[in-house]
Parts: C-alpha cells; sequence; structure tokens
C-alpha cells in the first residue's frame, strides 16, 4: 500500500485544528513535540487504498522561527520532511495567510491549499478563483468548509493524486528585490548543488535563511556546507548594504517583498465588493456590546460563574456514580480478599487512592468542555483583551484569569485542569508563573478541610470565611505571581499582540473531541502516578507493623489502629517532625495528615480521623471529628488559623506535582512547589499560631507584639547588613560560609 | 504629517506610514500583515483603556497601548 506522510500547516484560527478532526477524525493521538509543550496531534486513515499519516503542525503566522510554535513547525518541515503539505487558508483572510504560503514554497516542499470557510467569505461577499490562483501557483486549490466537512474528499483526493512530477510556483521565481536578487545569486552560484542539505532545502531557500540568520539553517550549514564562511560574510555585506542605501532593516525590507509576492498572486483572484475595513460584520456588532467598557466586565463575570456552576452541576452526578462504582469495588474486596496487607493495600491503598483521582474526571470533562466552548467561539480572546491591565500589573496575560478560577478561583475547583488551562497563555513566561501560582487557589480538596475546622472553631461563620479564605488565596497568587516575575523568572514580559478572531458557532463534534482529549491526558498521567504515590503512602503509614505484644494493649480496633498509625514509618516521621511543627500548633497526628494530604488534600481529614481513634471518617461529612476536635485541650483557635493557612499555602498534591513538573517541561519547578510552598506555609502558621498565643493566651497587647515584630525585622535587618558588611571584608580571604541568623557567634 | 496609531480618532481609517518596532515585536506586527501602506482602524479599548483593538484588511486583533505606539499612520487619514 501507498504511505503518504502529510503535514497540516496555516495560521491560527483558520480552522486547521477542525480540518485535521475532519480528516483524521477520532483516530488519533495527542502528544508534545520532542522537548516542548505544543500540542502534536497525529493519526492515520486509509483513503481509497493509500496510507495516510497526518500531523497537524501548530498554528503560525510565518516560519522564521520566533515562538516555540513557529520552530516547532518550521523543525519539523525541515527535519521530518513531509511528502506534501496541505495548507488550510481562511478564504475571508486571503492576503495574511497567503503570506505564509509563499514562506512555505520558499522551502519548496509539495503543497495542497485548502481554502478554507469559503463560506464565510462568501457571506462578507468576497468571491475567490480558486482555479486562477491553482494555476499561478501550480498546486491544487481546494475549497473547503471543514466545520461541515465539506470538501473533505475532495481534498483527499488531491492529496493522493498528488503529481510530484510537476513543478508548483518556487523560490527561484520570487524576487526580493534589485540587490537582494544579485546577492542570492551570488550566493547560491557558490553552494555546491550536490551537497545533500542543499538537495533538501535548495539553495536559493538556504542563502535567503543565512541572510536571515535562521539558526537552524546556520547551524546545519556550519557542519554541512563548505563555503558557510563565505556565505556569512556575503550575508553580513547585503544586510549592512541595504541599511545604508534605505535606511530599513533587511527584515522589513524582506517582510515587504513577500507581501509584494502575496499582491501578485491575488491580483484578479478576488472580487469584493466592499473593502472589509469598512465593513461592520456581525462579529464586530457582538464586540461593541461584549467588549464595552461597562456592560464587558459584568458580563464577563457573569459567564465565568455560570460556566463555573454548570461544570459543577453537570458533574455532580456522574461523580457520585463513579464514587459508589469504587465504593461497590471495594466492598467487593473487603469481602472476598482474604484479611491481611494485601486486602489493606488494594482497598485502602489501590482503590481508595486511583479512585479518589479517577472520581474527579467528570469534573475534569466538563470543565474542559466550557473552556473549549469559550475557546472555539472566540471569547476567550476577549477575556484576554478585558482583563490584561488588570493581569499584567501582576506581571501575568489577561488569559490567566482562566487557570486560576478553574483552580479553584471560585472555591471548589482544581488546580490539575487548572494548570493544563494554561495552555491558552501566549507567552512562555507568563504560563509559567500563572501555573506555579494558580495552586494557592481553593481547591475542592482543601474545602472538606476547610470545612472541617470552620465548623469546629468558627460554628456558623462558614460562608463568610470561605469567602474570606479565597480572597486570600487570590491575593496570595497574585501577589507572589509578581514576586516570582520580579525575582526567580527571569525573561522579558512577551508580546501580546493577538487576533481576535470572529466569533463562530462551535461545533459539538469539535467540542467533544477537545474535552475528551484533555481528559484522557488527565487520567493517563493523573492515573500512573497517582497508583504509585498511593502505594508508598499506604506502605507507610502501615508499616512496620504494631508488635503482636503491643496490640494486646489496646481494647478497641480504633485504639489499635491510632496506636499502628504512630508506630508505622509515617507515623514516626510525624513524631520526629513535631520539634518543628510545635511551633506552627501541630502535633504528630496533625503532621501524618499534612503528610497524607501531599497525595491529594481530602486524605487530610480521612488522616486525622484515624489518627483520633475514629476509624473511616468520611470527608463529606464530618461531625464527629470536629467534635472531638473542638473539645481537645491540645486545639483552640490558634492552632485552627494555622492549619487552614498551612492547607492552603503548602504544597500541591502530587498530581498537580507532576502536572506542573510535565507542563512547565522541567521537574525543578515540581520541586520548587513542594519544597518552597511548604516552608513558606510553615511561616505564614507560625506567625499565625505565635501571635495567636501571645494576643488571646498571654494576653500581650497589640502595640507592644507590633514592638516586638518591628523590633524583629529591624533585628534583621542590621543582621543582614552586618552579614553584608562581613561578606565584603572577607572578600578574598578565606570565605565565611555561615548562615544569617549564626553569623556572630561563627564568624 | 505622521502621528501614532493611538492619537488617531475611533472607528476613522488611517494609512500606516511605518512601524518603528524593531525586534520580535516588530516582525510579529508585519506577520500579521499591519506593514506601510495598509489602511487601519482603532475600533475599542479595554475597560481599562489598555489594550487596545484594531482592525485592518480583514483582521481584527489587539495591542498593548505600548505596542501599538511602535505604529505612526499618516494624521490626514482615508
Amino acid at each position: 500500500m501507498k504511505t503518504l506522510k502529510v503535514a497540516i500547516a496555516g495560521n491560527p484560527n483558520s480552522g486547521k485544528t477542525t480540518l485535521f478532526n475532519a480528516l483524521a477524525g477520532t483516530n488519533h493521538q495527542v502528544a508534545n513535540y520532542a522537548g516542548v509543550t505544543v500540542e502534536k496531534k497525529s493519526g492515520s486513515i486509509s483513503y481509497k487504498g493509500t496510507s495516510i499519516h497526518i500531523t497537524d503542525l501548530p498554528g503560525t503566522y510565518s516560519l522564521s522561527p520566533f515562538s516555540v510554535e513557529e520552530k516547532v513547525a518550521r523543525d519539523f518541515i525541515v527535519e521530518d520532511k513531509p511528502d506534501l503539505i496541505i495548507q488550510v487558508i481562511d478564504a475571508s483572510n486571503l492576503e495574511r495567510n497567503l503570506y505564509l504560503t509563499v514562506q512555505l514554497l520558499e522551502l519548496n516542499v509539495p503543497m495542497v491549499l485548502a481554502l478554507n470557510m469559503v463560506d464565510v467569505a462568501k457571506s462578507r461577499d468576497t468571491v475567490i478563483d480558486a482555479q486562477s490562483l491553482s494555476k499561478k501557483l501550480r498546486l491544487p486549490v481546494i475549497t473547503t468548509v471543514a466545520r461541515k466537512e465539506e470538501g473533505k474528499e475532495k481534498l483527499l483526493d488531491a492529496v493522493i493524486n498528488y503529481d510530484f512530477s510537476k513543478k508548483q510556483i518556487s523560490i527561484e521565481e520570487f524576487s526580493y528585490g534589485e540587490d537582494m536578487d544579485r546577492t542570492l545569486f551570488e550566493m547560491t552560484n557558490k553552494i555546491d548543488p550536490n551537497n545533500l542539505l542543499v538537495k533538501k532545502l535548495g539553495a536559493k531557500f538556504i542563502a535567503l535563511r543565512y541572510i536571515e540568520e535562521d539558526e537552524l539553517v546556520l547551524s546545519l550549514g556550519k557542519k554541512l556546507i563548505a563555503v558557510h564562511d563565505q556565505l556569512i560574510e556575503s550575508a553580513s555585506n547585503v544586510k549592512a548594504h541595504i541599511l545604508e542605501t534605505t535606511n530599513t532593516e533587511l527584515e522589513c525590507i524582506i517582510a515587504d517583498y513577500r507581501y509584494g509576492i502575496v499582491s501578485s498572486l491575488i491580483k484578479g483572484i478576488v472580487k469584493s465588493k466592499v473593502l472589509s475595513i469598512d465593513r461592520v460584520f456581525v462579529s464586530d456588532r457582538i464586540d461593541k456590546v461584549l467588549t464595552q467598557k461597562f456592560i464587558g466586565p459584568v458580563v464577563l463575570l457573569s459567564i465565568l460563574y455560570i460556566s463555573y456552576q454548570f461544570t459543577f452541576w453537570a458533574s455532580e452526578y456522574p461523580i457520585a456514580w463513579l464514587e459508589s462504582l469504587f465504593g461497590l469495588v471495594s466492598s467487593l474486596a473487603q469481602t472476598y480478599l482474604p484479611d491481611g496487607h494485601l486486602k489493606s493495600l488494594v482497598v485502602s491503598g489501590i482503590i481508595d487512592g486511583v479512585g479518589g483521582v479517577l472520581g474527579f474526571t467528570p469534573l475534569i470533562l466538563f470543565m474542559f468542555f466550557m473552556i473549549a466552548i469559550l475557546e472555539d467561539t472566540g471569547y476567550m480572546a476577549r477575556v484576554a483583551y478585558m482583563l490584561d491591565r488588570v493581569f499584567r500589573f501582576f506581571g501575568l496575560q489577561g488569559n490567566s484569569v482562566i487557570p486560576y478560577v478553574v483552580s479553584g478561583g471560585i472555591a471548589g475547583g482544581c488546580a490539575v485542569p487548572g494548570v493544563m488551562a494554561t495552555r491558552t497563555i501566549k507567552g512562555h513566561k507568563e504560563r509559567l508563573i500563572t501555573m506555579l501560582t494558580a495552586p494557592f487557589m481553593v481547591c475542592g480538596a482543601k474545602l472538606p478541610v476547610l470545612s472541617l475546622l470552620i465548623a469546629a472553631f468558627f460554628p456558623g461563620k462558614k460562608a463568610m470565611l470561605l469567602l474570606v479564605f479565597t480572597i486570600v488565596g487570590w491575593l496570595s497568587a497574585l501577589i507572589l505571581a509578581k514576586v516570582f516575575g520580579d525575582t526567580i523568572i527571569k525573561g522579558k514580559a512577551s508580546s501580546f499582540l493577538m487576533e481576535l478572531p470572529p466569533y463562530r458557532f462551535p461545533t459539538l463534534k469539535g467540542l467533544t473531541l477537545h474535552a475528551w482529549q484533555k481528559t484522557w491526558m488527565y487520567v493517563k498521567k493523573a492515573g500512573t502516578i497517582i497508583l504509585a504515590i498511593s502505594i508508598i503512602l499506604w506502605a507507610l503509614m502501615t508499616f512496620p507493623g504494631l508488635p503482636e505484644s503491643e496490640k494486646a494493649k489496646y481494647g478497641t480496633s480504633e485504639l489499635q489502629a491510632q496506636a499502628a498509625l504512630k508506630y508505622s514509618i509515617a507515623g514516626r516521621v510525624g513524631t520526629s517532625l513535631e520539634s518543628v511543627t510545635k511551633y506552627a500548633g501541630f502535633d504528630w497526628r496533625t503532621n501524618i495528615a499534612l503528610l497524607s494530604g501531599i497525595a491529594a488534600k481530602e486524605l487530610v481529614v480521612s488522616a486525622l480521623g484515624t489518627a483520633y481513634s475514629l476509624g473511616e471518617v468520611d470527608a463529606e461529612d464530618a461531625a464527629p471529628l470536629s467534635q472531638k476536635l473542638a473539645s481537645d485541650p491540645s486545639w483552640n483557635i490558634g492552632v485552627a488559623l494555622a492549619l487552614i493557612l498551612f492547607t492552603l499555602f503548602y504544597s500541591p498534591c502530587f498530581v498537580t506535582l507532576v502536572m506542573i513538573a510535565k507542563e512547565s517541561g522541567s521537574w525543578k519547578y515540581g520541586a520548587f512547589t513542594l519544597i518552597a510552598y511548604t516552608v513558606l506555609a510553615f511561616v505564614i502558621s507560625a506567625i499565625t499560631y505565635s501571635s495567636y498565643n501571645a494576643l488571646v493566651i498571654q494576653k500581650i497587647s497589640l502595640d507592644i507584639l507590633a514592638l516586638r515584630f518591628s523590633l524583629g525585622v529591624a533585628g534583621l535587618y542590621l543582621l543582614k547588613r552586618f552579614y553584608s558588611n562581613v561578606m565584603m571584608a572577607t572578600k578574598g580571604t578565606a570565605g565565611c560560609s555561615c548562615s544569617q541568623s549564626s553569623c556572630e557567634e561563627s564568624c | 504629517m505622521e502621528i501614532k496609531l493611538r492619537k488617531t480618532i475611533k472607528d476613522r481609517k488611517y494609512k500606516i506610514s511605518r512601524v518603528v518596532a524593531k525586534g520580535e515585536l516588530g516582525r510579529r506586527i508585519r506577520d500579521m500583515g499591519i506593514v506601510p501602506g495598509a489602511e487601519i482602524k482603532i475600533v475599542g479599548e479595554a475597560p481599562l483603556l489598555d489594550p487596545v483593538m484594531v482592525k485592518y484588511k480583514d483582521t481584527v486583533l489587539t495591542l498593548r497601548n505600548n505596542e501599538a505606539d511602535s505604529i505612526l499612520v499618516n494624521a490626514r487619514g482615508v
């Protein structure tokens, strides 16, 4: 069977992904391009006896490799060399789309153009003569409406019947102005035509990219082309010459000529009654209302709120069904497995752990469904537009609002889809910061912990306090975003320049596919990782088991479970941590609960239940535990507040950690959130707990406390100055590697 | 006379005379088809008066005020 390797290229918003879905159907995989978090969709179909492997390239406006997407697209075309490229062209936006076509033609890859959204163009009274365009370019041009799957067969026919012997229009016929053309000609003559790289890319293309300083071509050329240095010299000569004679950067000249090529291509091909810029389209009218200064923000907040409510309403029942399904499996295991470690591993380790994560699946599915609606209609771009000024103040972009809201910006979200949703943020730096700060929001798993403690120590104030903590979540995320952007996360703020695509009706197929792919990614990643973590955690809380001689001492099984927990590795770690955590008011029980909370935050409640010898405690209904805590002498409002704040700030759960590592492309960010956030949380809780102790228990008045606090700050400042002075003085001599606080004694 | 795009009257067309941005921003603006000679107009601004929304040819796009300031137009309008 004949096999063809086909790549789909095109501008963002040209309907590229819709066309890919129409061609490949559900039969495709989603992965990332190697080393970057740009989604790579590919699928194989067989059509009339030909097997076609299709790859969806990221949407780009050009191939000059500045952004990650452009790099990925260019690398794929140059290095993987597909047999054929289908470029999707938005027919209602022909000129800008053909700018990319020119760059693809420069690369000399066989092409088929899919003139997409001809229905939109027609409704805008723009008629494009596809046949003449095809004649001019000497390649097939097929009109399509991807969302209605129109023109799909014709396009595939054009692909399998592509005549590779026919020469399409090529870079040899393009002119870049007299000076450039002369230089390109000279450079081309120097290059050995039998060189492998030259055979692959074409001499004129290589010469052009030398002038444009394309890193990939330069590095390949350095290795493979004998006249590399001469080419570099010619390139820099022509650049200097052009800057001198025209006072314009060479880049601008090349862009000008590319647009010139486009203009000559579309001359006589587009028939339009009125210039588009003068027409007011439906989409423009919608924008006049939806992005209006006063109505816009109100509509925005309402839409976010409604999508959020819908997600929770719609996923409530499926989540309950999944929960009872896992409950059923669990009780079957309880009944049929023999007592002992295996049973305990299966029930408490595997089923509870994996079930807890998979139980979230419906929520994630609906959340991504709503995000897909916002994206596919084009509203998401407007959200970014309206909120950009606010978020920019904190070093973020307008799009950051979606990950924040999903993570729990309205209490009850989940940071896992939140981190995944950062893909809608264009700037690399902004995306990373959003990803790192989103876990501060009050996610659904933190809610049971908050509810438990509020019920025990602040009865009747649940609604008010939840609101307060939600606001605390937002403030801390935004403030830390600003801090990160100014300190640890380097890099220039990215440009915001962004197309606002016309409003469109999404298709159900597109939405479902989109949501399903994201959900499946979650299940795959979360499922495997959480299985491993659950087993490890179970082992930590089970081994070493209580010796038989000890067991006899405890009457009830609840008391025995409590003692066994204290005896286990987790219990010992919890106990030994007491020497530190006592400053925040946490004893070994709380420590164990917080340790298991790293696996999943809702486990904090059930672990506290076991540690307080209450046996199984349901996270949703923890009334007995809450009474127990309220009456326990080692607990007070100070401890409760410290624990609430600790839960809000400390390490995100493991699934989120894994997602952060995967989405940022580096485990170091996962490790950073684990360690730095836990330290931060501890400092905040320790301050809270000791202030409460000082103010309420020891009744030290506020002004004395404030005085002490400012003395402390002043002391720290003096220490820092002293430290830097010492460092200055010891420069060049034996260094003093002491920490700030112990500096005086050891130096 | 040349003026900054943001100094123009909303919903009125102007001819681009120069794009002064360098480096990546300059290239991005060119890639989107904002080149000298093209017609452009401001069609809206965000609630906090930044970014702005512009329309040219068949495209609507948004840029931050400081980015838009690198686009210079002919003050007479079209």
